[in-house]
This record gives structure tokens, C-alpha cells and sequence, in this order.
């Protein structure tokens, strides 16, 4: 079976203090090779643990993690990660960090720098090979960020809030580039967010995940990622149905979050 | 005290001189000039160049003041020397009186007076002629040559005409006149306010004493070899100082063992200061080099250990974890993620622990040394050679400040992303 299957997956974190904390609680899903999948929900729902379950960072308490028919006991290169911030090299040069992964691997100069100078290329920072990263601003060293897990040709990228720091407008065109990116290499990717348009923009699966325990809460199934592939980002944002399930997943969120809040004012 | 308040007068007066001389300029206009609000705004600071070159000016200037140096056209009252006299009158227990004049003369600081004789002149008492250096005082047996002795119940009652009683004092203009215990006369010249070379020499008599000893050295070693011998002690206590603490805390920061193992060791060696342990390394090592090397090790070492550990704790989880995914080993982290994430707080760690060891050698070389910057001072003390005191103390400052800026120099350059991720 091939591509991404999640099944059964529950978190608990046992406190030093002696109490726990359910992260996720029994979250399935199934993704085909070349998906898009945005997850949404409040802060705190485990979105961060499910990535990095998958990214095989942490173990979980139940369940089991399968890519391409293998379970996944640990992090591996055929599994790509983009952080929000902070997770490049500082001490190399971008064309440094972007052929990192085929370094590692031991490839010879010529094939990295030929991987390193297209990858540079399509995120569009080839006048920026020798730079060093900290000279950067934001949004490229997310390019650079990008360029660097695609030099290891991984199956599935999982991105953790990967535009989480970046300003508004800069986030619009690196939406872009994601899209493009997912066109044009037909990677399976999961990316979370705390947006709900970028959710809808970056999804042709949504999953809203409800928190405490965290779980899935509901599924879509979106046209906006592949409309947005041959589309200007904001024509999009003004497409048919957009507008109304922007609205509806909005509200849902709110109520969540509105429950949240209840409940600790009852604990107070 | 007049020192302080001497210092204090020349701050102000030269704040309120550039004061007055930068009101006519127009200041230069960028962007800190720019901002209405500078009081507490730390970053508008920025140090008075100005100020700074004065600042260093004055103490040359009260230094060369206060000791008569030849570069300073004002100085602050000299000690009294040349020749001096004045008159006693001695009494005898019959109330017999006769005066009799006492010559003085008083040499410079350091060097001595010749010796001299005067005419005896009239009478049951005679002149005397005393030779004496500034700043000292003269104990004056004055009935030697007279008739009235003290053995036989003469005191002295006057100077100069002007009673004087057993705890009195009589000034004479060019220095004061009391009696000691047993009647003596005791002058002592005038002492100005300029300090006796012995505690602060002139600047140029340090200068010229640095030419000296860079020329013949002292105590049977160069100059160059002083210094360099401190300095070969500190490079080489620091780096074996490294090659032990790096490793040792890169260990701790990675396994719980070592971690546990040495936490209690390192935590209890850190707050003692190196010199503390002068003492038992002597006693251990005796006062050769294995023992300076030693002390220096080991003020080398906590400081690296901890640096060490520290830049590990430092590294930032995303990125471990971006390595992971990209497929490295933990040997690939290790050498390509976690030691250059580290070298910004190694470097942090190496410019602290220079200072320290450059302090520590210097503190281990006061004690027993045979060479070294330290022992040339603690040497040239024991004989007041105080010129060569200065001198050591001002090239320990020269050379811990070159140090420090060559360790800032060397960091720029290979950890320049420091502080920017
Ligand atoms: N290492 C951990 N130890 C204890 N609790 C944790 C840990 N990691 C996450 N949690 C808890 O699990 C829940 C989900 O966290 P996270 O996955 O970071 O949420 P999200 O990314 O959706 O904001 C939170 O309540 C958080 O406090
Ligand atoms: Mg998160």
C-alpha cells in the first residue's frame, strides 16, 4: 500500500506533577502519494504532536504510523521537515544548507551543486547562493528552508506552521511558492496552520482537529488548492464557495475556542 | 584625599571646557542626534571620544604632578631640600641659657646628603651641621659638642626664639622642629605633596626603566622572557584547559551519565576562585612549571566545561530534528550541527577563561616564580624598586587587554553569525 497511513494514534504526556495530558486520542488518517493536506484547529490541539509523530520524533502511546507499506519507527529522509523558524544552519552558506541533506549522503560535489543551483532557482534566490542565511530576510530563509528539504527528494513533507513568521504580504507569495512547489514535484505534504484561508488555500484535504483531547473534528475535501495552482492567490480568495466555507469552518473554531475558555473559567 | 579632590576638579572643569568650545560647532547629524529622547535610552550613549582622551590625559598629569615629573610644567609643593638653619636655646638646671644654631641640609629623594662642618661658635652651646634627605626626619643629638648636656639636667626651651615644650612643635618655614622622648631635637624638612618616589615614581623615570630592562633585563631573564613565559603558562594551561573541558562538556550535554557523573564535581569547582588553590598546588607540585601549568589548567578547565555544555543546551531542537529528516547520522550532527552551533559560547567561554588565566599567572607568579611578569614585580618590590612595579603592572594591563581584544578579533571572524539566529 502506498503513501501515508495513520492509524488509531493516541498521545498522552504523563506530567512530572502526576497528572497527563491527551494530546491525541484515537486520529486515523489515510493520505495517497501526492496529496495536499492543511490541518487547522486552536492552538493546543496536537497538531505539533501529530507532525512530529509522523516525522518520527516521538513514539506514540497507540497506534502506528505506515509509509509505503513500512512502519515509521523514527525520522528518516524520506520524510522532509519545514519549520516555522530557527532550523537552518547559520553556519553555512544557503547553497551550503540546501545541499546538506545530499552531503550526508555522501553524493559527489558536481550532482549536489546541480540539485542545488535548480532548487535555487525555483524558490528564486539563485543571486543568493553564498550568502549566509542570518544576512537574509524572513521569507527567503523559508525559501532556503523549502530549496533544503527538497534536495533530499523526500515521499511526504510535513511543514509545522512553515509561514507562521512572516508578514502578511510575504506569506501571500510564499503561498504561491508552496503551491507551485507541490505542483511541480508532486509531493505528498502536510502542512498545519493557525490560518483558516491559508488552511483553505493549502488544502485540497482540510482537517480540523478539536482539542482536549485532541482528535479530528471534521474533514473537507477543497477545489481551491487546484484552482489556485493556475490562479492568482486572491482571484481565488474571491472563487466560488471560498468566502462560505471560510465563514463556516471560522465559526467552528470559535466555538471551540469559546468552550476552551469556558471550561477554564470554570476551573478558576 | 587632595589627589581625589584634584581629579574631581579636572572632570568637571573639562566637561564644562568642551562644553563651551562643542557649543559653537554644530554637531554632526545622524540619526541618534536625531532623537528627542536620549536620557535612558541606553543605545543613544555612545562614549565621548572626547572625554576618553582627556580622561587618559589626566592621569598623566596629576601622576606627573604629584611626583615632580620634568613632562609636567605645574606640579604641587615639592619637599623642601637645600640648606636650612635655625636656633635652639638650651637651659641647664641652674637656669643657665645659651643659643647655638643648627645647619641643615636636606638632599633630594633617594640620594644623600653630604656631610659637613660648621664653626662651633660661643658659649656653653655650639652649632651643629646635620645632613639629611627629604622626607625623613633627623634625630639631632645637639649637646654632643656643647657644655649643657642633657645627661646633666639641659633641655632645650626654644627654637628660634619660640618656646617649646616636651609634646610641642615650633615651625621654622622650612619644616618643624619637636623634641623626642629623651630631649633630643627631632627636624623634620617640609614633606610638600608630591609623593616619595618610593611609593609613586615619576612617569619618565618608569619609561626610562622600561628601556632599562628592555635593554638588560631582570633578575637574570630578559624582559621578553618575563613576559613570554607568563604568557607561554597561560596558552598552555588554557588550550590543555580546552582540550579536556570541551570534550568533557559536550559529553555532559549529551549523556545523561557524564552529566550526572561530573555536575557535582564542576559545580563545586566552579565558585572556587584558582587562587585559592595556589596554596595546595604548591604543596602538590612544588613551584615548577607542572604546577603553574596545573593551577592554570584547571581555571581553564571548568570555564570550558561549562561553555562547552552550555553551547549543547543551546542548540535549538528544530534544528537536530531538520538533520534527522534530512537524512544525517549522529555523527554527521554531531560534527556538522551541534560543535559549530556551539562555538559562539565556546568563544563566549575562551575569552572568559583567557582573563582568568592571564590573572591567575600573574597571582601564581607573586607567590614563587623564578620568571615572569609576576615575579618581576613581586621581585622589585622586595628591594622598593617601585618604578619596576608600575611598569609590570601597566604591561600585565597592556598585554590581558591585547588578549582580549585579539580573542574579539578572532571571534568576528569565525563564529561571525554569533547572536544572529
Ligand atoms: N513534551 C510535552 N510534554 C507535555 N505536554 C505536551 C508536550 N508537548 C505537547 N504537550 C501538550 O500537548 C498538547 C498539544 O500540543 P501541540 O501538539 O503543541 O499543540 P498545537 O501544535 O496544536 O498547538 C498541549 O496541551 C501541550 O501542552
Ligand atoms: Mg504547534
Amino acid at each position: 500500500m502506498s503513501g501515508l497511513d495513520i492509524n488509531g494514534l493516541s498521545m498522552r504526556f504523563d506530567l512530572p506533577n502526576g497528572s497527563s495530558v491527551q494530546a491525541l486520542k484515537d486520529v486515523s488518517i489515510s493520505l495517497k502519494p501526492g496529496e495536499l493536506m492543511s490541518v487547522l484547529g486552536p492552538s493546543g490541539c496536537g497538531k505539533t504532536t501529530l507532525l512530529n509523530i509522523v516525522a518520527g520524533f516521538l513514539a506514540p502511546t497507540e497506534g502506528k504510523i505506515e509509509l509505503n507499506g513500512h512502519l515509521v519507527t523514527g525520522p528518516d529522509a524520506e520524510r522532509g521537515m519545514v519549520f516555522q523558524k530557527g532550523a537552518l544552519f547559520e553556519w553555512m552558506s544557503v547553497r551550503e544548507n540546501v545541499d546538506f541533506g545530499p552531503r550526508m549522503k555522501g553524493m559527489p560535489k558536481a550532482e549536489r551543486d546541480k540539485i542545488a543551483d535548480h532548487l535555487l532557482e525555483v524558490v528564486g534566490l539563485q543571486d543568493f547562493k553564498e550568502k549566509a542565511v542570518y544576512e537574509l530576510s524572513g521569507g527567503m530563509q523559508q525559501r532556503v528552508a523549502l530549496a533544503r528539504c527538497l534536495a533530499n527528494e523526500p515521499d511526504i513533507i510535513l511543514m509545522d506552521e512553515p509561514l507562521g513568521a512572516l508578514d502578511a504580504l510575504t506569506r501571500e507569495k510564499m503561498q504561491g511558492l508552496v503551491l507551485k512547489l507541490w505542483k511541480e514535484t508532486g509531493k505528498t505534504i502536510i502542512l498545519i496552520t493557525h490560518s483558516v484561508e491559508e488552511a483553505l488555500l493549502l488544502g485540497e484535504r482540510l482537517l480540523v482537529m478539536a482539542p482536549r483531547p485532541g482528535r479530528i473534528h471534521k474533514e473537507y475535501r477543497l477545489p481551491f488548492a487546484e484552482r489556485g495552482v493556475n490562479a492568482d492567490l486572491r482571484d481565488v480568495k474571491k472563487s466560488e464557495g471560498f468566502a462560505e466555507t471560510r465563514d463556516e469552518i471560522l465559526s467552528m473554531i470559535w466555538e471551540m475556542e469559546e468552550e476552551i475558555m469556558g471550561r477554564t473559567e470554570e476551573v478558576a | 584625599m587632595t589627589v581625589l579632590l584634584f581629579y574631581l576638579a579636572l572632570f568637571i572643569g573639562a566637561f564644562v571646557l568642551v562644553k563651551v568650545i562643542r557649543g559653537g560647532m554644530t554637531s554632526q547629524k545622524d540619526f541618534t542626534s536625531l532623537k528627542t529622547v536620549t536620557f535612558g535610552d541606553e543605545s543613544a550613549v555612545r562614549p565621548d571620544r572626547a572625554a576618553s582622551i582627556i580622561s587618559v590625559v589626566v592621569i598623566f598629569v596629576i601622576w606627573g604632578a604629584f611626583t615632580g615629573s620634568k613632562l609636567i610644567p605645574i606640579h604641587v609643593p615639592a619637599p623642601f631640600t637645600g640648606e636650612t638653619q635655625f636656633t635652639y636655646t638650651v637651659e641647664a638646671e641652674d637656669g643657665q641659657r645659651d643659643d647655638a644654631t643648627i645647619f641643615v641640609r636636606v638632599a633630594p629623594f633617594g640620594e644623600k646628603a653630604e656631610k659637613f662642618e660648621v664653626e662651633p661658635g660661643e658659649g656653653l652651646a655650639s652649632n651643629d651641621a646635620v645632613a639629611m634627605t627629604a622626607s625623613r626626619s633627623a634625630t639631632i643629638l645637639f649637646d654632643k659638642n656643647d657644655e649643657l648636656k642633657r645627661k646633666s639636667g639641659a633641655r632645650v626651651v626654644a627654637i628660634n626664639g619660640q618656646e617649646i615644650s616636651a609634646d610641642g612643635s615650633v615651625d621654622t618655614g622650612d619644616g618643624s622642629v619637636s623634641l623626642s622622648g629623651k630631649g633630643a631635637i627631632l627636624f623634620t624638612p617640609s614633606l610638600g605633596m608630591q609623593m616619595n618616589p618610593i611609593w609613586l615614581p615619576a612617569p619618565e623615570k618608569v619609561v626610562e626603566r622600561f628601556f632599562e630592562i628592555a635593554d638588560e633585563g631582570y633578575q637574570n631573564f630578559t624582559l621578553w622572557e618575563h613576559l613570554g613565559w607568563s604568557l607561554i603558562r597561560v596558552v598552555v594551561g588554557f588550550v590543555l584547559g580546552s582540550i579536556v573541558g570541551i570534550p568533557l562538556g559536550y559529553a555532559m550535554g549529551l549523556s545523561g551519565w557524564f552529566r550526572g557523573w561530573f555536575d557535582p564535581i564542576v559545580e563545586f569547582m566552579r565558585p572556587v576562585p584558582p587562587l585559592a588553590l595556589i596554596p595546595l598546588v604548591i604543596i602538590w607540585f612544588g613551584i615548577w612549571e607542572t604546577g603553574k601549568i596545573f593551577l592554570l589548567f584547571l581555571a581553564a578547565l571548568w570555564i570550558m566545561t561549562i561553555a562547552a555544555r552550555a553551547g549543547v543546551s543551546g542548540v535549538n531542537i528544530s534544528k537536530i530534528h531538520a538533520a534527522y529528516s534530512l537524512g544525517a547520522s549522529k555523527a554527521q550532527i554531531m560534527r556538522h550541527v551541534i560543535v559549530p552551533n556551539s562555538l559562539p559560547e565556546i568563544f563566549t567561554g575562551a575569552r572568559v577563561a583567557m582573563g582568568v588565566c592571564w590573572g591567575t599567572v600573574v597571582a601564581a607568579e607573586l607567590v614563587a616564580a623564578q620568571k615572569g611578569a609576576g615575579m618581576m614585580i613581586i621581585a622589585a618590590s622586595k628591594f622598593q624598586l617601585t618604578d619596576i612595579v608600575i611598569m609590570g603592572i601597566v604591561l600585565i594591563g597592556i598585554i590581558g587587554y591585547g588578549i582580549d581584544i585579539l580573542m574579539r578579533k578572532a571571534e568576528n571572524w569565525l563564529v561571525p553569525w554569533k547572536g544572529r539566529s
